[in-house]
């Protein structure tokens, strides 16, 4: 086995987290890497926590789901309260900054961003929360650089949105890099 | 050649690429959950190929147009989940009679009943083998990756032309739903078998089988040739009749298109298993997910190698039975309560002890499961 990077995506039925490990599995293979993307989601069409996990390697992956969890992600309460677990001690953790979390919480760095808001208020389109928070994950994932991020986000939004899906990556960065 | 095109892929959008790859014409069926994205594809890219697409009422008149299709001449797919596929059963025991070719994809679910529609399981697989009644031909296959669900669809539709029988794709929804890389060979890199036509000239015996054939020869309705189909036993000329003569030919020559090419239909692979002392047998993800585990306990100087069943119907019996007398233990995985255990422990018989590890709750298995399984039984 080589090198592997292990993430979860988590928040609610509709907010686009499953598209979101869409693009970051698409933008790890256009680069040369191999990725494999699975999901779990209820029955409902919007709604109900939801996670998407991605691993990213530069060798064969068996084992589609996450072992040990290097980057946790959750948009809603919800969902960081059911997923979080196993998030390795050296791990990052991001979160939407509505988000309480747990007391105990061992990781390598935590992030608490103003994720939603900055779609909502910021860029007026709570939609993009989503590709905010792709903006944020490629600040923090080595593998990834923000021209093959950029190239598969681009690649999966529909026309006549690229302009406002470009800003909302560029206000990820910044959330990081600020 | 041509460069393959390299992309990220679902399990189901493989499929789709796979059986148009393969030469499919129709798709009818009802769509459901986790096998909806098998009616889509179909839907979005079947009229690009001059295809039809059609959503039917049901899942029975979903598998019942899809016969329809395929004995007007056109490679036809149906798709669904475990309580569709429990609806259809009937129509493939027309199929197998009639001798209809035609793919099922069942993208396995959480059962029984309505279950857990959004979480994985393997519970179908006995299913496959016995849900319709009597006994008839079955063709079962079970991928493990998005790769394998393009090259097996493939492989389906060539059987099922081939043996003109009903051939039954079953991945489970970790399959079905994971996206992963996947390099979509050249056209020119597959073979691809066509169903054979009456031979022009001759007279046409619907179900008289000519010499240095597998099967009767099939002609489409609507290609000039007037014939019956009945899911009665039937005489070479299609109408039924109640001879038990005719009968006791007509199933032996049904089930012998299993028994007497095995070779061609089963398909399996084998990990680690040339100096393995205990041997896994798993399928689809679960086989991943022990190939992991299998890593694991390599590394701790643990001889445990696996045998995958990719073909679970016919079931790789000879290639089983010669692990089984190697090994001094075989542990099979799989997401059900234990089924395809059921057929390994017939072959295995007293040539290895036998154990088991299943779960039905929805959730998969991870590597460290069946490591601590395994530990188990040593």
């Amino acid at each position: 086995m080589g090198n592997q990077f292990e993430l979860r995506l988590s928040g609610s039925g509709g907010q686009g987290l499953i598209l979101a490990g869409i693009i970051l599995a698409e933008a790890a293979i256009n680069s040369g890497l191999n990725a494999i993307q699975t999901q779990s989601y209820g029955p409902e069409a919007r709604g109900g926590a939801s996670k998407a996990e991605v691993i990213i390697s530069d060798a064969e992956i068996d084992f589609p789901k996450v072992q040990d969890l290097n980057l946790f992600l959750a948009l809603t309460q919800d969902a960081c309260d059911k997923y979080i677990k196993g998030i390795n001690p050296n791990g990052i953790v991001v979160v939407d900054d509505s988000i309480t979390l747990p007391a105990d919480l061992k990781a390598g760095k935590i992030y608490s961003l103003p994720i939603i808001s900055t779609a909502t208020d910021k860029l007026g389109k709570g939609i993009v929360a989503n590709i905010v928070a792709i903006g944020v994950l490629t600040e923090l994932i080595d593998v990834l650089t923000r021209e093959q991020v950029e190239g598969a986000v681009l690649a999966r939004v529909p026309k006549g949105t690229i302009d406002l899906n470009r800003s909302a990556l560029i206000e990820g960065y910044a959330l990081v890099n600020n | 050649m041509s460069k393959r095109i390299v992309k990220l892929m679902q399990g189901n959008e493989a499929c789709v690429a796979g059986a148009l790859a393969a030469g499919m014409k129709f798709f009818a069926g009802y769509p459901i959950t986790p096998s909806t994205e098998i009616a889509e594809g179909s839907a979005e890219k079947l009229p690009e190929v001059g295809g039809k697409f059609i959503q039917m009422e049901d899942e029975i008149a979903g598998i019942a147009a899809a016969i329809g299709g395929s004995i007007a001449g056109f490679k036809s797919m149906t798709a669904t989940s475990g309580p569709g596929f429990s609806l259809k059963q009937e129509n493939i025991g027309y199929a197998a009679l009639a001798e209809i070719p035609l793919v099922i994809v069942n993208v396995m679910r959480g059962g029984p009943s309505t279950g857990l529609p959004t979480s994985p399981g393997q519970g179908d697989v006995m299913q496959a083998m016995w849900g319709t009644h009597g006994d008839h031909p079955v063709i079962a296959i079970s991928p493990q990756s998005v790769t394998e669900m393009y090259y097996e669809t493939v492989r389906a539709f060539n059987l099922a032309e081939k043996y003109r029988t009903p051939v039954i794709l079953m991945p489970d929804e970790v399959v079905g739903h994971m996206r992963e890389r996947i390099e979509i060979p050249n056209a020119d890199e597959l073979e691809i078998f066509d169903r054979l036509k009456p031979v022009e000239g001759e007279d046409y015996i619907p179900y008289g089988v000519r010499e240095g054939d597998l099967v009767p020869r099939m002609a489409g309705f609507g290609e000039g040739y007037r014939y019956h189909i009945t899911g009665l036993f039937h005489d070479d000329m299609g109408f039924p009749t109640n001879s038990t003569v005719k009968a006791g030919v007509k199933i032996n020559r049904l089930m012998a298109k299993i028994t007497d090419n095995l070779e061609d239909l089963i398909s399996y692979d084998e990990y680690l298993m040339d100096d393995a002392e205990i041997m896994i047998v798993a399928y689809g993800s679960t086989a991943r997910t022990a190939k992991n585990a299998i890593n694991k306990l390599r590394a701790e100087g643990i001889k445990v190698g696996m045998l995958r069943p990719i073909t679970i119907w016919p079931y790789p019996v000879e290639a089983t039975l010669a692990r089984a007398k190697q090994v001094n233990k075989v542990l099979v995985v799989e997401h059900n309560l234990g089924q395809l255990m059921l057929e390994v422990e017939r072959v295995v018989k007293s040539e290895a002890e036998l154990h088991f590890l299943g779960r039905a709750d929805g959730d998969v298995f991870v590597p460290s499961d069946i490591v601590k399984k395994v530990k188990e039984v040593l």
